[in-house]
């Protein structure tokens, strides 16, 4: 505390933001607990904790959607009280949220504009060629490139962002807050986000940046604060870290086998794809998995990754292919075949649209698609039920109020691991992991691949997707490479690099 | 807790608006009679409300139930009449209850069949079903109602001074209250009104499960309309018109959301009270059945915006 307060003055130069002796409670939780936080105009400052440490909760203070108990906020040396978002906003505090906040009907510059419309010459009007002209010179100033005029609901996640970006400069935003910006960006994506967040640093605009990618933090932050527990544990310049101090930092203890050695003994083939494509999608795919094996797939975003274990689950309709489970073929023409008949689970990529009931109680959502294995065809105990769900929760590690909570009130690592929790329930044979690493913090990382391991040593067969070539490389027995839809390549962990798995997913052959 | 908190609201006006008539109409209001009366009048919307509960926790509605109350009671009592003549008595009447009970399942069926297999929103299907349903109740006799004098057990048939429509009230609200909660596709109904994208990746039967759930609203209708018939002891082409909004009221009165996920069969059975309490004591007092139109949309206003209100707060004191 006291050396995060001395390098603090001897930044005092040009403070854009500070937030000093914030606390906030809910209710027996203390969230946050005397958090001072300081942003130098003009750099990009690096916010990150684990999930729960209290990240989250101090934007929402700095954004006015939270009242804080104690503490102050100054935004340029004036001492600011937020009641609601929108005094913030008018502070110029711009929040550019995980799950973005555009209008997918209208088109660039209507959600640029959108509540600050510029009128034409007639009243109740709006002059939509001022509102284009203006996007675009706003653009132009942050090297970017973009059509005003086109659909938002047609634009990539990527320029999603940037548009958000551009809504932040035509209020005049001084701070900008971005969460986790980048953990459902590509990688092409992420470097052109990149490049505008530079840009914004170079024109004296303050962003407090929020991510899990340390790597990513080391490349593009300035500085860096870490949260533990409600509190901040460190403040420093990036150049004075590394990435295993800051891993330090945020849990409090060296994470030494980040990766847990892997001895288990692989079995039969225990699922065979065979010649598998879907509409537009995927073509031709072929593999095999073997009991106790964990199968990595890599490949760019839009490769058709997460297609082929959406044809596979029956999710989307397969035009061809076969699907072998331990000798059987299984005819799956629906997830609910895929349960019932092949055992097999598939933990989505996208726990809000296609994974939780969110409103709903966290026994209701790991239940879901086990009534019937559990005993509860006809029937449900609620009783039985809510000691099941508890059982499975502790052993995931859920943090919850109780079964019975609803699942929206958790946080995002737990949401995750109350889908882990369902299908760890389901008892699959064959489990599809896409993704479960996303946006969960390292202490949870590295929970769930401990968990996979466990998984593939009771001798069940894991496909494993993911983005982040380290973590395959970590976990997977094989990798499986995918390029436009098809299958380029099949390759055992122990015999590849991450360049040449790059290489196949990246680089278009003949 | 917090459940019970939500229902307390609709729950308190009902019990103040019954102490506050007791106390003003004693001689009137709190006699036996008087009750077992209101219980009655509330069985057809009661019975009919509990069907819409599981459809809008299903995120879906049915504006239909109107025109299939009447349809049903059309096609129930021609029944009758083409089996036993003019004054069709026994075996008859019992052919054409269950007769009219079928009519209001093949209706529910129809409309969740077009909604899964079209694709198109519960509302729209329902729009158009409640103008096709009500098109058939005039076409059948002309506009004309049919007449089943003998046909009066269910509608004031007595069983140990309880009247017959409210046993069969207890008896569905029992049923459904099970189905939602201690069934399999009780618990789908709240995931397909929560998520529906995330019910069918957990392996729940969509289409099939709203299909069922919009056949047993039928049903429901079916047996509230045969109620109708027997309570007037005609069928007519021009019952239960904007019935549908009565019911749809007493469920969102009863904490149940539009947007689906939400919702209890006790909820509905205090809004659907309160209503008919509201009425009866708007009676009583000499109101006007115009100004009850004026009071009753103001509850449905409050009663929702309080609940939100109490719900974004319970939100914002939570951690997120």
């Amino acid at each position: 505390m006291i050396q995060a307060n001395q390098q603090k003055e001897s930044r005092q130069e040009n403070i854009a933001l500070q937030m000093t002796a914030i606390s906030k409670r809910f209710g027996p939780v203390e969230a946050l607990c005397d958090v001072s936080f300081a942003v130098r105009a003009g750099t990009v400052h690096a916010l990150v904790g684990e999930n729960g440490a209290g990240k989250s909760t101090l934007m929402k203070i700095l954004a006015g959607v939270y009242q804080p108990d104690n503490g102050s906020i100054g935004i340029k040396g004036r001492p600011c009280a937020f009641d609601n978002p929108q005094q913030a906003l008018a502070a110029g505090v711009s929040m550019i949220y995980q799950e973005l906040d555009l209008a997918e009907h209208l088109t660039v510059a209507e959600n640029v504009f959108l509540g600050n419309e510029l009128s034409g010459l007639l009243p109740w009007t709006i002059d939509y060629k001022a509102m284009v002209r203006k996007t675009v010179e706003l653009a132009k100033k942050l090297n970017f490139e973009i059509d005003p005029t086109d659909v938002v609901g047609n634009l990539s996640v990527g320029d999603c962002q940037i548009v958000e970006i551009l809504k932040a400069l035509m209020r005049n935003a001084s701070i900008i807050v971005m969460d986790e910006p980048t953990s459902s960006l590509s990688e092409s994506d992420t470097q052109r986000l990149f490049e505008v967040v530079r840009q914004l640093r170079q024109q004296g605009i303050a962003i407090i940046y929020i991510s899990h990618r340390l790597e990513e933090i080391i490349d593009l932050a300035d500085d860096v604060t870490v949260l533990r527990d409600g509190k901040v544990v460190h403040s420093e310049l990036v150049t004075k870290l590394d990435i295993g101090q800051i891993v330090r930092y945020m849990v409090g203890r060296e994470l030494t086998e980040f990766f847990p050695s892997r001895d288990v003994q692989i079995g039969d083939v225990c699922v065979r794809v065979d010649n598998l494509s879907s509409t537009g999608r995927i073509s031709d795919i072929s593999f095999d998995i073997r009991a106790g094996e964990i199968v990595g797939m890599a490949g760019l975003v839009g490769a058709g990754r997460t297609d082929v274990a959406r044809a596979i689950f029956g999710i989307d309709k397969k035009t061809s292919g076969t699907i072998v489970l331990d000798g059987k073929e299984l005819s799956i023409n629906s997830p609910a075949d895929a349960i019932r008949l092949g055992r097999i689970a598939f933990l989505t990529e996208d726990r809000k649209r296609t994974g939780l009931c969110l409103q709903l109680p966290c026994s209701w959502n790991i239940t879901l698609p086990n009534l019937v294995a559990i005993g509860m065809k006809n029937v449900i105990s609620p009783a039985r039920e809510n000691k099941i769900a508890d059982d499975i929760a502790s052993r995931v590690g859920i943090k919850w109020l109780g079964p019975q909570a609803p699942v929206d009130s958790l946080s995002g690592g737990n949401q995750q691991k109350i889908l882990i929790a369902r299908w760890l329930l389901a008892k699959s044979k064959f489990m599809i992991f896409d993704e479960p690493t996303r946006g969960i913090d390292v202490g949870a990382k590295k929970e769930v691949y401990a968990l996979l391991n466990q998984l593939a040593e009771q001798g069940k067969a894991i496909l494993f997707i993911s983005s982040e070539l380290p973590e395959l490389f970590g976990i997977a027995d094989r990798i499986l490479v995918m390029r436009r839809g098809r299958l380029v390549g099949n390759l055992k962990t122990s015999e590849t690099t991450q360049e040449q798995v790059m290489h196949l997913a990246a680089v278009e052959v003949n | 807790m917090s459940k019970f908190a939500r229902q307390l609201l609709p729950f308190g006006s009902l019990i103040l608006i019954i102490c506050g008539l007791s106390a003003y109409a004693p001689d009137t209001f709190l006699t036996m009679d008087n009750f077992l009366n209101v219980l009655r009048r509330s069985s057809v919307n009661g019975i009919i409300a509990v069907g819409m509960t599981s459809v809008i926790i299903s995120a879906g509605i049915d504006l239909s139930v109107g025109s299939m109350l009447a349809l049903a009671g059309m096609v129930g009592a021609y029944a009758m009449i083409a089996v036993g003549g003019t004054d069709p008595q026994g075996g008859a009447l019992v052919f054409g209850t269950f007769v009219g009970i079928g009519t209001g399942i093949a209706c529910g069926l129809a409309n969740g069949v077009l909604i899964t297999k079209l694709r198109l929103p519960p509302f729209i299907v329902t729009l158009g079903t409640m103008s096709a349903f009500r098109g058939i109740s005039y076409v059948m006799n002309d506009g004309q109602p049919y007449n089943v004098p003998s046909y009066k057990y269910l509608g004031s048939g007595v069983v140990l001074g309880i009247p017959v429509s409210v046993i069969v009230f207890v008896v569905i609200v029992a049923i459904a209250g099970f189905l939602l909660k201690y069934t399999r596709l009780g618990r789908y109904t709240y995931a397909i009104g929560s998520n529906r994208e995330a019910a069918f990746h957990a392996g729940v039967s969509v289409d099939r499960n709203l299909i069922y759930i919009y056949t047993l609203t039928g049903l429901f209708v079916g047996i509230a309309a045969m109620i109708a018939t027997s309570r007037t002891v005609s069928a007519q082409p021009t019952a239960g018109i904007a019935l549908e909004l009565d019911i749809i009221a007493s469920v969102v009165i009863g904490g149940a959301s539009l947007a689906g996920g939400r919702g209890t069969i006790t909820g509905t059975i205090i809004g659907t009270l309160l209503i008919s309490f509201l009425r009866n004591g708007c009676t009583l007092l000499g109101i006007s059945t115009n100004v009850q139109l004026i009071v009753i949309g103001a509850i449905i206003i409050v009663a929702v915006a309080v609940d939100q209100l109490a719900r974004a707060r319970a939100e914002a004191g939570r951690k997120s």
